[in-house]
């Protein structure tokens, strides 16, 4: 089984400060880690390769930086990695991401990809949907288990809030992983090591862009744009209230919820 | 050119989930700028039962395809028929709920009929003002006047980003449940229902559900919950913590509590916000017993709304609450509960 794992870098806080004078984000010297999820998509790829053997290819797209994910991921036992990474790609929402990633993981081949559902900082969950589409494949998001796998299906637990279907789904597919999934090994000595000796390869522009919609990739193309960015307004010291009986306590509390559509 | 504010409406097991309706709502208010129809699309099989209560909360219109390959939710049957649609009528917006089947299904039929989608939404409006429109004509946006501009929470909620799709029909976003809200039931209300034939083909059933499990509400991760009903050392003890267990269960949150109760092993430590626990951002955040340690607020600061309980009228949690109320929190707990499911029962039978 040849199984992607397409990986995010994003910054290790949520603690992301905004810069006042250009209203853009400041991510100098917040240090970035493999998005949750996707670190959660990368473990569940290597137990499937430990199961069906194969091998599991780890695909980022991003500023060169992002080369430091994909070195965690070799280490923690990935075959190997690639770097989607051009200027034209930059200030891709959605929609242009997924019609990248597309080309690229066409020209390394799959029968499998897994993504992390969604990623800490943009919180969409809309890039592994997106890349599906884009491949043709069927998809299965929100997977918490994998029951059975083979070379020509799997059959897994795909998570609804009101409970959880069992699918069956052939391969080529797509799968978007959840925390539940499992439990991301850390990366060994030996792949630590092993992980410096390995290439990234670097998938740019010129490479892909024979299959790229070209209208539709970048800041430019994408279909949608921001209009702005705000931080949200502080929390002003609230209204705190004393020698209230309990019945005007109750309202008040009530008043407060149905303000804020909370019930 | 494009028209209508569609709303693709979430069933389960044949039941319109809450958030169709909200976003029909939301619809009805977008409607008041737009001057569109607020059209209801319907997925499912035997679901004709269902549609009155759409024209109920403000549909206009309602697009039903019944299917029995829509009784379950499956990806491609579900693209291809809302794809459909698009292609039929061309509509102007399409929300779907950001719930686990409408962050599948929305970004799918997005890149299927090439238009931009935005992710889970707090908050949606019509382009008014001269900067607006500005704006959307700059970025090629032929008619800035059907201009949808789009709110949502980004970076865990600390920031907010305002969104436009200036080039592409439909303008899509999905919305996050609980946010919008229904108006108010007209039973009287009628409307055009359209009953929209679709040929599936069994290859369209590209995966293959084995089975369906109902569960009972499950504990969610504490990360991850809406709502959470936490408590401190004012509980007093571990009986104590029926108070907010209680409390969680008229609103349907999580329980949650401080450091200082898991180490009195007055509840689980998976409970456990703040520094060395958990960092929750959920919508509602009620603090009951909790004086407000800083290694607590670290973990709950982000909450959207915080309103707390305490005895003591100088506890730090005040200063990081909407609403703090200084009383016992074992008297108002209960009333609370009560009043929060007789509000809640009434708004449902409304």
């Amino acid at each position: 089984m040849k199984i992607i794992v397409c990986i995010k870098q994003v910054p290790d806080t949520v603690e992301v400060k905004i810069d006042p004078k250009t209203g853009t984000l400041i991510r100098d010297g917040v240090p970035s880690i493999i998005n949750y999820d996707d670190k959660t998509g990368i473990e569940a790829a290597l137990q499937l390769k430990e199961q069906l053997g194969g091998t599991v290819t780890v695909v980022s797209m991003g500023p060169p930086q992002a080369e430091v994910a994909l070195r965690e991921a070799l280490a923690m036992g990935c075959d190997d990695a690639y770097l989607v990474s051009a200027r034209e790609f930059g200030g891709s929402d959605t929609y242009a991401t997924s019609g990248i990633l597309a080309g690229a993981v066409k020209t390394i081949g799959y029968d499998m990809i897994i993504t992390g559902r969604q990623a800490i900082d943009g919180d969409t969950a809309q890039v592994g949907p997106q890349l599906a589409e884009k491949l043709s494949i069927p998809q299965v998001s929100y997977v918490e288990e994998v029951f059975e796998a083979t070379e020509e299906y799997v059959v897994v637990k795909r998570q609804f809030e009101s409970g959880y279907h069992k699918v069956k789904i052939q391969t080529p597919c797509l799968l978007t992983a959840i925390a539940e999934l499992a439990e991301p090994r850390y990366m060994s000595v030996r792949g630590i090591v092993e992980a410096y000796e390995k290439e990234i390869k670097t998938i740019g522009f010129e490479d892909i862009k024979d299959g790229l919609e070209l209208d539709m990739i970048g800041l430019k193309g994408s279909p949608t744009n921001v209009y702005q960015s705000f931080t949200k307004e502080l929390k002003g010291a609230g209204t705190v209230l004393k020698d209230l009986s309990v019945e005007e306590a109750v309202a008040a509390i009530i008043q407060k919820m149905e303000d804020k559509f909370i019930i | 050119m494009s028209k209508g504010i569609f709303v693709v409406i979430e069933q389960v097991n044949g039941k319109v989930q809450n958030v169709g309706l909200e976003l029909v709502g939301e619809s009805t208010r977008l409607k008041e700028d737009l001057k569109d129809d607020v059209v209801a699309v319907l997925l499912g099989h035997n679901m004709e039962s269902q549609v009155d209560k759409l024209f109920h909360y403000g549909a206009d219109k309602v697009i039903l395809v019944d299917d029995a390959m829509l009784e379950n939710y499956a990806t491609e049957p579900y693209t291809k028929a809302i794809t459909a649609i698009v292609n039929e009528y061309d509509p102007e917006i399409m929300l779907f709920g950001a719930s686990s089947i409408g962050r599948d299904v929305a970004p799918r039929v997005a890149s299927r009929v090439k238009t931009g989608l935005v992710a889970d939404t707090t908050g949606l409006r019509m382009a008014k003002t001269e900067a607006e429109f500005a704006k959307e004509a700059s970025m090629g946006c032929t008619d800035p006047t059907r201009a949808l501009l789009m709110t949502r929470p980004a970076f865990g909620g600390n920031i907010m980003a305002t969104l436009m799709c200036p080039r592409t029909k439909p303008q899509m976003a999905t919305v996050r449940p609980g946010v919008m809200k229904r108006i108010e039931k007209d039973t009287t209300k009628t409307g055009e229902l359209i009953k929209f034939p679709i040929e599936f083909t069994a290859a369209d059933m590209n995966i293959e559900i084995l089975d369906v499990v109902k569960a009972d509400k499950k504990s969610v991760d504490l990360t991850e919950a809406t709502m959470i009903v936490s408590g401190g050392r004012g509980v007093g003890n571990a009986e104590g913590f029926s108070y907010i267990r209680d409390m969680a269960d008229a609103l349907g949150a999580e329980v949650g509590s401080s450091r200082a109760c898991v180490d009195a092993q007055w509840i689980e430590k998976d409970r456990q916000v703040g520094q060395t626990g958990k960092t929750v951002r959920p919508l509602l955040y009620m603090a009951c017993g909790i004086s407000g340690a800083i290694q607590h607020v670290a973990g709950m600061e982000n909450s959207e709304v915080v309103i707390s309980i305490n005895k003591n009228e100088s506890a730090p949690i005040f200063e990081v609450s909407d609403l703090g109320i200084v009383g016992d929190l074992k008297v108002i707990l209960p009333k609370l509960a009560e009043a929060v499911r007789k509000y809640k029962e009434a708004k449902a039978s409304n």
